[in-house]
Protein backbone atom coordinates (compact mmCIF):
# COMPACT_ATOMS: atom_id res chain seq x y z
CA UNK A 1 0.00 0.00 0.00
CA UNK A 2 1.07 3.45 -0.85
CA UNK A 3 2.52 5.57 2.15
CA UNK A 4 -0.30 8.39 1.18
CA UNK A 5 -3.22 5.75 1.34
CA UNK A 6 -3.64 6.15 5.40
CA UNK A 7 -2.83 9.98 5.55
CA UNK A 8 -5.65 10.78 2.22
CA UNK A 9 -7.87 8.43 4.21
CA UNK A 10 -7.76 10.58 6.76
CA UNK A 11 -8.27 13.49 5.20
CA UNK A 12 -10.89 12.47 3.31
CA UNK A 13 -12.50 10.91 6.76
CA UNK A 14 -12.28 14.54 8.16
CA UNK A 15 -13.50 16.59 5.38
CA UNK A 16 -16.81 14.54 5.85
CA UNK A 17 -16.77 15.10 8.97
CA UNK A 18 -16.25 18.60 8.91
CA UNK A 19 -18.54 18.98 6.29
CA UNK A 20 -22.43 19.10 7.54
CA UNK A 21 -21.14 22.18 9.97
CA UNK A 22 -20.40 24.07 6.42
CA UNK A 23 -23.28 23.06 4.93
CA UNK A 24 -25.63 24.08 8.05
CA UNK A 25 -23.26 27.49 7.84
CA UNK A 26 -24.59 27.51 4.01
CA UNK A 27 -27.30 29.93 3.49
CA UNK A 28 -30.60 29.24 2.39
CA UNK A 29 -31.93 29.10 -1.13
CA UNK A 30 -34.69 31.21 -1.97
CA UNK A 31 -37.28 28.69 -3.13
CA UNK A 32 -36.34 25.36 -1.41
CA UNK A 33 -34.73 26.48 1.95
CA UNK A 34 -33.69 23.33 3.61
CA UNK A 35 -34.69 20.85 0.85
CA UNK A 36 -31.72 22.32 -1.51
CA UNK A 37 -28.92 21.28 1.05
CA UNK A 38 -29.06 17.46 -0.62
CA UNK A 39 -27.29 19.67 -3.33
CA UNK A 40 -24.02 19.25 -1.42
CA UNK A 41 -24.32 15.53 -2.00
CA UNK A 42 -26.19 15.02 -5.27
CA UNK A 43 -23.92 17.43 -7.35
CA UNK A 44 -20.63 15.71 -6.11
CA UNK A 45 -21.53 12.79 -6.31
CA UNK A 46 -22.72 13.60 -10.07
CA UNK A 47 -19.30 14.38 -10.79
CA UNK A 48 -17.56 11.78 -9.24
CA UNK A 49 -20.48 9.57 -11.28
CA UNK A 50 -19.01 11.71 -14.66
CA UNK A 51 -15.07 11.17 -13.52
CA UNK A 52 -15.37 7.70 -12.77
CA UNK A 53 -17.24 6.65 -15.86
CA UNK A 54 -14.46 8.18 -17.83
CA UNK A 55 -11.44 6.62 -16.08
CA UNK A 56 -13.52 3.47 -16.69
CA UNK A 57 -13.62 4.09 -20.58
CA UNK A 58 -10.30 5.46 -20.89
CA UNK A 59 -8.92 2.54 -18.77
CA UNK A 60 -10.80 0.58 -21.02
CA UNK A 61 -9.68 1.73 -24.36
CA UNK A 62 -5.85 0.93 -22.84
CA UNK A 63 -6.92 -2.45 -22.08
CA UNK A 64 -8.47 -3.05 -25.88
CA UNK A 65 -5.54 -1.57 -27.87
CA UNK A 66 -2.48 -2.30 -25.58
CA UNK A 67 -3.80 -5.21 -23.50
CA UNK A 68 -2.29 -4.21 -20.25
CA UNK A 69 -3.95 -6.37 -17.22
CA UNK A 70 -3.47 -3.01 -14.96
CA UNK A 71 -5.81 -1.33 -17.24
CA UNK A 72 -8.15 -4.12 -16.83
CA UNK A 73 -8.22 -4.27 -12.81
CA UNK A 74 -8.61 0.19 -12.63
CA UNK A 75 -11.31 -0.29 -15.65
CA UNK A 76 -13.22 -2.78 -12.99
CA UNK A 77 -12.81 -0.40 -10.57
CA UNK A 78 -14.03 2.63 -12.04
CA UNK A 79 -17.30 0.82 -12.93
CA UNK A 80 -18.30 -0.37 -9.73
CA UNK A 81 -17.56 3.02 -8.68
CA UNK A 82 -19.70 4.54 -10.75
CA UNK A 83 -22.51 2.53 -10.49
CA UNK A 84 -21.98 2.91 -6.25
CA UNK A 85 -21.61 6.72 -6.85
CA UNK A 86 -24.38 6.37 -9.57
CA UNK A 87 -26.69 5.44 -7.40
CA UNK A 88 -26.31 7.93 -4.67
CA UNK A 89 -26.69 10.37 -7.53
CA UNK A 90 -30.29 8.50 -8.39
CA UNK A 91 -31.39 8.15 -4.48
CA UNK A 92 -30.77 11.89 -3.42
CA UNK A 93 -32.23 13.37 -6.73
CA UNK A 94 -36.01 11.82 -6.34
CA UNK A 95 -35.81 12.73 -2.04
CA UNK A 96 -35.05 16.34 -3.46
CA UNK A 97 -37.20 16.22 -6.49
CA UNK A 98 -40.34 14.98 -4.29
CA UNK A 99 -40.07 18.25 -2.23
CA UNK A 100 -38.84 20.69 -4.68
CA UNK A 101 -40.72 19.36 -7.80
CA UNK A 102 -43.72 17.28 -6.39
CA UNK A 103 -42.77 14.56 -8.29
CA UNK A 104 -40.78 11.64 -7.60
CA UNK A 105 -39.26 10.85 -10.93
CA UNK A 106 -39.78 12.67 -14.69
CA UNK A 107 -38.99 11.44 -17.83
CA UNK A 108 -37.47 14.15 -18.66
CA UNK A 109 -33.73 14.30 -20.85
CA UNK A 110 -31.35 15.12 -17.96
CA UNK A 111 -32.81 12.06 -15.41
CA UNK A 112 -33.82 9.50 -18.59
CA UNK A 113 -30.13 10.29 -19.65
CA UNK A 114 -28.41 9.72 -16.42
CA UNK A 115 -30.73 6.55 -15.64
CA UNK A 116 -29.20 4.99 -18.80
CA UNK A 117 -26.02 5.83 -17.91
CA UNK A 118 -26.06 4.13 -14.65
CA UNK A 119 -27.49 1.07 -16.57
CA UNK A 120 -25.39 1.04 -19.27
CA UNK A 121 -22.23 0.61 -16.22
CA UNK A 122 -24.86 -1.76 -14.07
CA UNK A 123 -25.00 -4.11 -17.20
CA UNK A 124 -20.82 -3.58 -17.35
CA UNK A 125 -21.08 -5.46 -14.35
CA UNK A 126 -23.03 -8.13 -15.68
CA UNK A 127 -21.36 -9.00 -18.00
CA UNK A 128 -18.11 -8.99 -16.19
CA UNK A 129 -19.57 -11.46 -13.86
CA UNK A 130 -21.66 -13.91 -16.14
CA UNK A 131 -20.15 -13.17 -19.83
CA UNK A 132 -17.84 -16.03 -18.94
CA UNK A 133 -14.15 -16.16 -21.04
CA UNK A 134 -13.27 -12.96 -22.98
CA UNK A 135 -15.92 -11.17 -21.07
CA UNK A 136 -13.05 -8.60 -19.87
CA UNK A 137 -13.08 -7.43 -23.62
CA UNK A 138 -16.70 -7.18 -24.10
CA UNK A 139 -17.15 -5.26 -21.14
CA UNK A 140 -14.16 -2.90 -22.25
CA UNK A 141 -16.68 -2.74 -25.30
CA UNK A 142 -19.54 -1.31 -23.17
CA UNK A 143 -17.55 0.76 -21.11
CA UNK A 144 -16.11 2.46 -24.16
CA UNK A 145 -19.72 3.43 -25.41
CA UNK A 146 -20.83 4.63 -21.46
CA UNK A 147 -18.27 7.01 -21.50
CA UNK A 148 -19.22 8.23 -24.96
CA UNK A 149 -22.59 8.63 -22.99
CA UNK A 150 -21.53 11.12 -20.07
CA UNK A 151 -21.07 14.32 -22.63
CA UNK A 152 -24.42 13.87 -23.51
CA UNK A 153 -25.98 13.31 -20.33
CA UNK A 154 -23.60 17.05 -19.31
CA UNK A 155 -25.27 18.71 -22.13
CA UNK A 156 -28.79 17.22 -22.26
CA UNK A 157 -30.19 20.23 -19.64
CA UNK A 158 -28.58 23.01 -21.74
CA UNK A 159 -30.18 21.16 -25.26
CA UNK A 160 -33.50 20.37 -24.17
CA UNK A 161 -36.21 21.85 -21.90
CA UNK A 162 -35.99 19.80 -18.48
CA UNK A 163 -37.23 19.98 -14.91
CA UNK A 164 -33.78 19.43 -13.81
CA UNK A 165 -31.51 22.61 -13.01
CA UNK A 166 -29.15 23.36 -15.54
CA UNK A 167 -25.61 23.61 -15.58
CA UNK A 168 -25.31 27.88 -14.74
CA UNK A 169 -26.27 26.63 -11.47
CA UNK A 170 -22.87 26.03 -10.12
CA UNK A 171 -20.89 28.75 -11.57
CA UNK A 172 -23.31 31.21 -10.34
CA UNK A 173 -23.71 29.78 -7.08
CA UNK A 174 -24.51 32.54 -4.15
CA UNK A 175 -21.03 33.40 -2.44
CA UNK A 176 -21.71 31.75 0.74
CA UNK A 177 -23.11 28.67 -0.74
CA UNK A 178 -19.45 28.08 -2.96
CA UNK A 179 -16.93 27.56 0.37
CA UNK A 180 -19.21 24.26 0.86
CA UNK A 181 -20.06 23.16 -2.15
CA UNK A 182 -16.33 23.12 -3.26
CA UNK A 183 -15.46 21.38 0.11
CA UNK A 184 -17.70 18.79 -0.69
CA UNK A 185 -16.95 18.26 -3.96
CA UNK A 186 -12.75 18.19 -2.90
CA UNK A 187 -14.13 15.85 0.11
CA UNK A 188 -15.92 13.89 -2.87
CA UNK A 189 -13.24 13.41 -5.07
CA UNK A 190 -10.77 12.15 -1.97
CA UNK A 191 -13.49 9.48 -1.24
CA UNK A 192 -12.96 8.54 -4.52
CA UNK A 193 -9.36 8.18 -5.05
CA UNK A 194 -9.01 6.42 -1.58
CA UNK A 195 -12.25 3.77 -2.96
CA UNK A 196 -10.40 3.44 -6.20
CA UNK A 197 -6.94 2.64 -4.81
CA UNK A 198 -8.72 0.35 -2.31
CA UNK A 199 -10.43 -1.52 -5.27
CA UNK A 200 -7.49 -1.79 -7.44
CA UNK A 201 -5.40 -2.81 -4.94
CA UNK A 202 -7.96 -5.79 -4.61
CA UNK A 203 -8.42 -6.20 -7.93
CA UNK A 204 -4.21 -6.89 -7.91
CA UNK A 205 -4.10 -9.06 -5.42
CA UNK A 206 -7.46 -11.46 -6.51
CA UNK A 207 -5.39 -11.78 -9.42
CA UNK A 208 -2.32 -12.60 -7.87
CA UNK A 209 -4.39 -15.63 -5.68
CA UNK A 210 -5.90 -16.77 -9.00
CA UNK A 211 -2.44 -16.82 -10.60
CA UNK A 212 -1.18 -18.69 -8.02
CA UNK A 213 -4.03 -21.18 -8.03
CA UNK A 214 -3.11 -21.85 -11.49
CA UNK A 215 0.40 -22.37 -10.91
CA UNK A 216 -0.56 -24.92 -8.36
CA UNK A 217 -2.91 -26.88 -10.16
CA UNK A 218 -0.43 -26.92 -12.87
CA UNK A 219 2.11 -28.82 -10.45
CA UNK B 1 -12.32 0.23 -53.13
CA UNK B 2 -11.25 -3.20 -51.56
CA UNK B 3 -12.96 -2.18 -47.91
CA UNK B 4 -16.51 -1.82 -50.11
CA UNK B 5 -15.50 -4.56 -51.86
CA UNK B 6 -15.27 -6.76 -48.90
CA UNK B 7 -18.50 -5.20 -47.39
CA UNK B 8 -20.07 -5.97 -50.43
CA UNK B 9 -19.50 -9.94 -50.48
CA UNK B 10 -20.16 -10.32 -47.23
CA UNK B 11 -23.38 -8.60 -47.37
CA UNK B 12 -24.17 -10.77 -50.49
CA UNK B 13 -23.15 -13.67 -48.78
CA UNK B 14 -25.35 -13.05 -45.34
CA UNK B 15 -28.35 -12.26 -47.95
CA UNK B 16 -27.79 -15.11 -50.08
CA UNK B 17 -28.14 -17.30 -47.22
CA UNK B 18 -30.90 -15.81 -46.13
CA UNK B 19 -32.42 -15.88 -49.21
CA UNK B 20 -32.08 -19.86 -49.78
CA UNK B 21 -33.85 -20.44 -46.32
CA UNK B 22 -35.73 -17.28 -45.66
CA UNK B 23 -35.31 -18.61 -42.19
CA UNK B 24 -34.80 -15.54 -40.38
CA UNK B 25 -36.85 -13.11 -42.47
CA UNK B 26 -40.04 -15.22 -41.61
CA UNK B 27 -39.57 -16.07 -37.46
CA UNK B 28 -38.28 -12.32 -37.18
CA UNK B 29 -41.44 -10.90 -39.03
CA UNK B 30 -43.46 -12.94 -37.46
CA UNK B 31 -42.58 -12.36 -34.13
CA UNK B 32 -42.90 -8.40 -35.09
CA UNK B 33 -46.50 -9.21 -35.74
CA UNK B 34 -47.04 -11.26 -32.40
CA UNK B 35 -45.31 -8.23 -30.46
CA UNK B 36 -47.62 -5.80 -32.24
CA UNK B 37 -50.56 -7.83 -31.91
CA UNK B 38 -49.25 -8.45 -28.06
CA UNK B 39 -49.58 -4.36 -27.71
CA UNK B 40 -52.56 -4.35 -29.45
CA UNK B 41 -54.35 -6.30 -27.14
CA UNK B 42 -52.78 -4.69 -24.06
CA UNK B 43 -53.23 -1.18 -24.90
CA UNK B 44 -56.49 -0.96 -26.51
CA UNK B 45 -59.38 -0.10 -24.87
CA UNK B 46 -62.87 -0.40 -25.94
CA UNK B 47 -62.24 -1.64 -29.47
CA UNK B 48 -60.22 2.24 -30.22
CA UNK B 49 -56.31 2.24 -29.57
CA UNK B 50 -54.62 4.30 -26.84
CA UNK B 51 -54.02 7.56 -28.80
CA UNK B 52 -50.20 8.11 -29.70
CA UNK B 53 -49.84 4.12 -29.48
CA UNK B 54 -48.30 3.41 -32.62
CA UNK B 55 -45.38 5.15 -32.18
CA UNK B 56 -43.92 3.63 -29.38
CA UNK B 57 -45.67 -0.12 -30.38
CA UNK B 58 -44.05 0.42 -33.48
CA UNK B 59 -40.68 1.15 -32.48
CA UNK B 60 -40.56 -1.11 -29.57
CA UNK B 61 -41.48 -4.05 -32.33
CA UNK B 62 -38.37 -2.77 -34.21
CA UNK B 63 -36.39 -3.16 -31.09
CA UNK B 64 -37.39 -6.50 -30.31
CA UNK B 65 -37.30 -7.87 -33.85
CA UNK B 66 -33.83 -6.68 -34.34
CA UNK B 67 -32.99 -8.04 -31.15
CA UNK B 68 -33.93 -11.57 -32.14
CA UNK B 69 -32.83 -11.01 -35.59
CA UNK B 70 -29.15 -10.18 -34.64
CA UNK B 71 -29.53 -13.18 -32.06
CA UNK B 72 -30.19 -15.45 -35.41
CA UNK B 73 -27.94 -14.34 -37.73
CA UNK B 74 -24.95 -14.63 -34.97
CA UNK B 75 -26.29 -18.26 -34.10
CA UNK B 76 -26.01 -19.18 -37.53
CA UNK B 77 -22.43 -18.17 -37.77
CA UNK B 78 -21.30 -19.60 -34.33
CA UNK B 79 -23.13 -22.94 -35.37
CA UNK B 80 -21.25 -23.41 -38.84
CA UNK B 81 -18.29 -21.58 -37.56
CA UNK B 82 -18.26 -19.26 -40.50
CA UNK B 83 -17.15 -16.93 -38.05
CA UNK B 84 -13.55 -17.83 -37.52
CA UNK B 85 -13.29 -18.43 -41.19
CA UNK B 86 -14.12 -14.81 -41.67
CA UNK B 87 -11.44 -13.65 -38.97
CA UNK B 88 -9.10 -15.81 -40.66
CA UNK B 89 -9.76 -14.34 -44.31
CA UNK B 90 -7.31 -11.05 -45.77
CA UNK B 91 -9.94 -8.74 -45.42
CA UNK B 92 -10.30 -5.50 -42.71
CA UNK B 93 -12.39 -6.14 -40.20
CA UNK B 94 -13.83 -3.04 -40.01
CA UNK B 95 -15.48 -4.14 -43.73
CA UNK B 96 -16.48 -7.38 -42.71
CA UNK B 97 -18.15 -4.93 -40.04
CA UNK B 98 -19.83 -2.95 -42.49
CA UNK B 99 -20.77 -6.17 -44.71
CA UNK B 100 -22.37 -7.30 -41.59
CA UNK B 101 -23.75 -4.56 -40.41
CA UNK B 102 -25.76 -3.80 -44.31
CA UNK B 103 -27.01 -7.50 -43.90
CA UNK B 104 -28.78 -6.98 -41.03
CA UNK B 105 -30.24 -3.24 -42.00
CA UNK B 106 -31.83 -5.58 -45.29
CA UNK B 107 -33.21 -8.06 -43.05
CA UNK B 108 -34.41 -5.45 -41.31
CA UNK B 109 -35.84 -3.30 -43.84
CA UNK B 110 -37.74 -6.19 -45.33
CA UNK B 111 -39.29 -7.04 -41.79
CA UNK B 112 -40.13 -2.81 -41.04
CA UNK B 113 -41.52 -3.33 -44.74
CA UNK B 114 -44.62 -5.75 -43.33
CA UNK B 115 -44.30 -4.32 -39.33
CA UNK B 116 -44.86 -0.44 -40.42
CA UNK B 117 -48.08 -0.94 -42.51
CA UNK B 118 -49.64 -3.24 -40.58
CA UNK B 119 -48.89 -1.06 -37.55
CA UNK B 120 -50.66 1.88 -39.03
CA UNK B 121 -53.52 -0.89 -39.77
CA UNK B 122 -53.87 -1.66 -36.19
CA UNK B 123 -53.61 1.30 -34.90
CA UNK B 124 -55.49 4.01 -37.26
CA UNK B 125 -52.01 5.43 -37.50
CA UNK B 126 -51.17 7.66 -40.83
CA UNK B 127 -47.58 6.72 -41.55
CA UNK B 128 -47.70 7.78 -44.59
CA UNK B 129 -48.68 11.08 -44.33
CA UNK B 130 -44.96 12.40 -44.81
CA UNK B 131 -43.37 9.40 -46.19
CA UNK B 132 -39.87 10.89 -46.76
CA UNK B 133 -39.62 11.70 -43.22
CA UNK B 134 -40.90 8.64 -41.93
CA UNK B 135 -38.34 6.47 -44.16
CA UNK B 136 -35.75 8.88 -42.78
CA UNK B 137 -36.69 8.23 -39.37
CA UNK B 138 -37.10 4.43 -40.05
CA UNK B 139 -33.37 4.13 -41.35
CA UNK B 140 -30.95 6.46 -39.39
CA UNK B 141 -33.50 4.64 -36.22
CA UNK B 142 -32.67 1.01 -37.43
CA UNK B 143 -29.43 2.33 -38.61
CA UNK B 144 -27.86 3.23 -34.96
CA UNK B 145 -29.64 0.11 -33.45
CA UNK B 146 -27.94 -2.00 -35.60
CA UNK B 147 -24.81 -0.41 -35.61
CA UNK B 148 -24.26 -1.19 -32.27
CA UNK B 149 -25.87 -4.60 -32.36
CA UNK B 150 -24.12 -6.04 -34.77
CA UNK B 151 -20.96 -4.89 -32.90
CA UNK B 152 -22.23 -6.58 -29.56
CA UNK B 153 -23.99 -9.85 -30.99
CA UNK B 154 -20.30 -10.37 -33.14
CA UNK B 155 -18.96 -10.24 -29.92
CA UNK B 156 -21.01 -12.01 -27.58
CA UNK B 157 -21.06 -15.16 -30.44
CA UNK B 158 -18.03 -16.98 -28.26
CA UNK B 159 -19.73 -15.33 -24.64
CA UNK B 160 -21.69 -17.59 -21.77
CA UNK B 161 -25.43 -16.29 -21.39
CA UNK B 162 -24.92 -14.42 -24.88
CA UNK B 163 -29.08 -14.82 -25.49
CA UNK B 164 -29.89 -12.64 -22.28
CA UNK B 165 -26.96 -10.94 -22.18
CA UNK B 166 -27.23 -9.28 -26.04
CA UNK B 167 -30.78 -7.29 -24.62
CA UNK B 168 -29.19 -6.51 -21.34
CA UNK B 169 -25.77 -4.87 -23.37
CA UNK B 170 -28.00 -3.42 -26.18
CA UNK B 171 -31.05 -1.57 -24.72
CA UNK B 172 -28.89 0.90 -22.42
CA UNK B 173 -26.94 2.16 -25.12
CA UNK B 174 -29.68 1.90 -28.08
CA UNK B 175 -32.43 3.33 -25.73
CA UNK B 176 -31.53 7.12 -26.90
CA UNK B 177 -32.06 5.66 -30.30
CA UNK B 178 -36.02 4.43 -29.51
CA UNK B 179 -37.02 7.67 -27.99
CA UNK B 180 -35.41 9.62 -30.60
CA UNK B 181 -37.11 7.57 -33.22
CA UNK B 182 -40.77 7.25 -31.18
CA UNK B 183 -40.62 11.21 -30.57
CA UNK B 184 -40.15 11.85 -34.06
CA UNK B 185 -42.85 8.97 -35.32
CA UNK B 186 -44.96 10.33 -32.89
CA UNK B 187 -44.30 14.28 -34.73
CA UNK B 188 -45.10 12.64 -37.79
CA UNK B 189 -48.56 11.41 -36.59
CA UNK B 190 -50.13 14.26 -35.13
CA UNK B 191 -53.16 15.54 -37.07
CA UNK B 192 -50.97 18.23 -38.62
CA UNK B 193 -47.85 16.58 -39.07
CA UNK B 194 -45.15 18.41 -37.18
CA UNK B 195 -41.79 18.35 -39.60
CA UNK B 196 -40.01 20.93 -37.96
CA UNK B 197 -39.95 18.37 -35.24
CA UNK B 198 -39.57 15.36 -37.14
CA UNK B 199 -36.38 16.95 -38.48
CA UNK B 200 -34.83 17.91 -35.23
CA UNK B 201 -35.79 13.72 -33.85
CA UNK B 202 -33.31 13.03 -37.72
CA UNK B 203 -30.97 14.87 -36.88
CA UNK B 204 -30.12 13.50 -33.27
CA UNK B 205 -30.32 10.23 -34.97
CA UNK B 206 -27.97 11.12 -37.08
CA UNK B 207 -25.52 12.37 -34.85
CA UNK B 208 -26.34 8.85 -33.27
CA UNK B 209 -25.83 6.91 -36.09
CA UNK B 210 -22.27 8.54 -36.82
CA UNK B 211 -21.15 8.11 -33.24
CA UNK B 212 -22.15 4.27 -32.67
CA UNK B 213 -20.76 3.56 -36.20
CA UNK B 214 -17.30 5.55 -35.70
CA UNK B 215 -17.25 3.45 -32.04
CA UNK B 216 -18.01 0.28 -33.53
CA UNK B 217 -15.65 0.46 -36.39
CA UNK B 218 -12.73 1.55 -34.11
CA UNK B 219 -13.72 -1.06 -31.61
CA UNK B 220 -14.37 -4.41 -34.26
CA UNK B 221 -11.07 -5.27 -34.10
CA UNK B 222 -9.62 -5.59 -31.20
CA UNK B 223 -13.09 -7.42 -29.95
CA UNK B 224 -12.92 -10.05 -32.55
CA UNK B 225 -9.05 -10.66 -32.21
CA UNK B 226 -8.31 -13.64 -29.10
Amino acid sequence: MRKSFVPVLVVAAAMFACAPVLIVGAPYEATMGLVQKIFYFHVPSAMVMFLSAFVCGIASAFYLFGRKAASDRLATAAGELTVVFGLIVLVTGPLWARKAWGVWWQWDARLTSALLLWMIFVAYLLVRKYGGPGSDKLAAAMALFGMANVPFVYVSVNIWRTIHPKTTVVPSLAPGMRGPFWFSVAAFLLLYAVMLASRVRLERQRAAVEELYLEAEEE
Amino acid sequence: MMFLRVAWLVMRKDLTVEVRSREVLYTTAFFAVSCVLVFAFALVREGRPLEDAAAGILWIAIAFAGTLALGRTFERERHAETLRALMLAPASRPAIYVGKLLGILALLAAVEVVLVPLVGLLFHAAFLSRPVLMIALLVTGTGGFAAVGTLFAAMLVRARSRDVLLPVLLYPITIPVIIAGVRGTAALLQPVPDAEVARMWIALLAFFDIVFVTLSLWTFEPLMTE
